[in-house]
């Protein structure tokens, strides 16, 4: 399945309005900025279970992309680091398969704003297949 | 000897918003406000919130079960606010890191309730547990540990202007 059908998939996915490119370096997925996603409005800044929740879904639209199984991959733990404020602009984020196993699948994830050499958050998860 | 009644009460910044269903402490926060997050219950070092069910929230159609991402928000805003309830004065709290186990699939249509606690405060960071329930707090779906990136005293920034223009209207 191509990333964009696994966002779709994903009610969640449609409605951050989650998009999907395809690069020479890979699938980049793209949250566009909506005022709604804000998690403090006097910096402001988008809120951290919104770049959180970004990340999984990258994760997840990546393997999903990669599965051979119709079935959404099930996440077992994931952990975000904060790096940098995330302003209120588009987000970009890319997810490499560190291993993927026949049962499990080891997935990391970056996040960026205007810089790619700048990310403002990093995850990394476990998921079942 | 002193008594301990020497030891004077421990002071917290938000203790205006403490009790039940405060939802104003959150209602300033519009991706919380957006997804109709509600407080249950506030107080020292302590949250509960409950994120309503709602169809868009869901990650895996096929069994109506939330996405994990949906989770991290509830939690992230649960932690975070803990760690806010804990503070002496008001300061900012950012996410440093968060990580979250998915101990079982939330049942589908149940609200969520996330619940969060600091547990510790250095001066630039703050720690805190949580976990996320659907019927009980003795049977979590999610469990998950973060800390908080501690910022200067707000003093008379806009923040904290509306933080007290809003614990005035409740009082």
């Amino acid at each position: 399945m191509n990333p964009a059908a696994a966002i779709t998939r994903m009610p969640y996915g449609l409605h951050l309005g989650v998009q999907v490119e395809t690069t020479d370096s890979g699938t980049v997925f793209v949250l566009p900025f909506r005022g709604d996603l804000i998690g403090n409005r006097w910096l402001p800044a988008l809120h951290g279970g919104v770049v959180g929740a970004f990340l999984e879904l990258v994760a997840t639209g990546e393997l999903f992309a990669q599965a051979e199984a119709a079935r959404v991959p099930k996440p077992i733990n994931f952990s975000v680091n904060y790096l940098r404020a995330v302003g209120p602009r588009e987000t970009r984020g890319k997810a490499v398969i560190v291993k993927h196993g026949r049962r499990i699948a080891n997935v990391r994830v970056i996040a960026w704003q205007l810089d790619e050499s700048k990310p403002v958050a990093a995850g990394i998860g476990n998921f079942l297949l | 000897m002193s008594d301990a009644g020497d030891v004077p009460p421990p002071k917290y910044a938000l203790s205006a918003y403490f009790g039940t269903t405060r939802d104003e402490i959150i209602d300033t926060i519009p991706h919380a406000a957006s997804l109709g997050m509600k407080v249950v219950e506030v107080g020292p070092c302590r949250a509960i919130l409950r994120l309503p069910y709602r169809d868009f929230l869901v990650g895996d159609p096929t069994r109506g079960v939330v996405f994990g991402g949906v989770i991290t928000t509830l939690i992230d805003q649960a932690l975070g606010l803990a760690v806010s309830l804990s503070l002496e004065d008001l300061r900012p709290v950012a996410t440093l890191d968060l990580r979250i186990d998915y101990l079982r699939p939330a049942v589908p249509g149940k609200d969520l309730f996330g619940l969060g606690e600091c547990y510790k405060n250095t001066r630039n960071v703050g720690f805190a547990r949580g976990l996320a329930y659907d019927a009980s707090e003795s049977d979590p779906f999610a469990t998950c540990l973060a800390t908080f990136m501690l910022g200067s005293t707000m003093g008379d920034t806009p923040f904290a202007a509306a933080l007290d223009e809003y614990a005035g209207k409740t009082k």
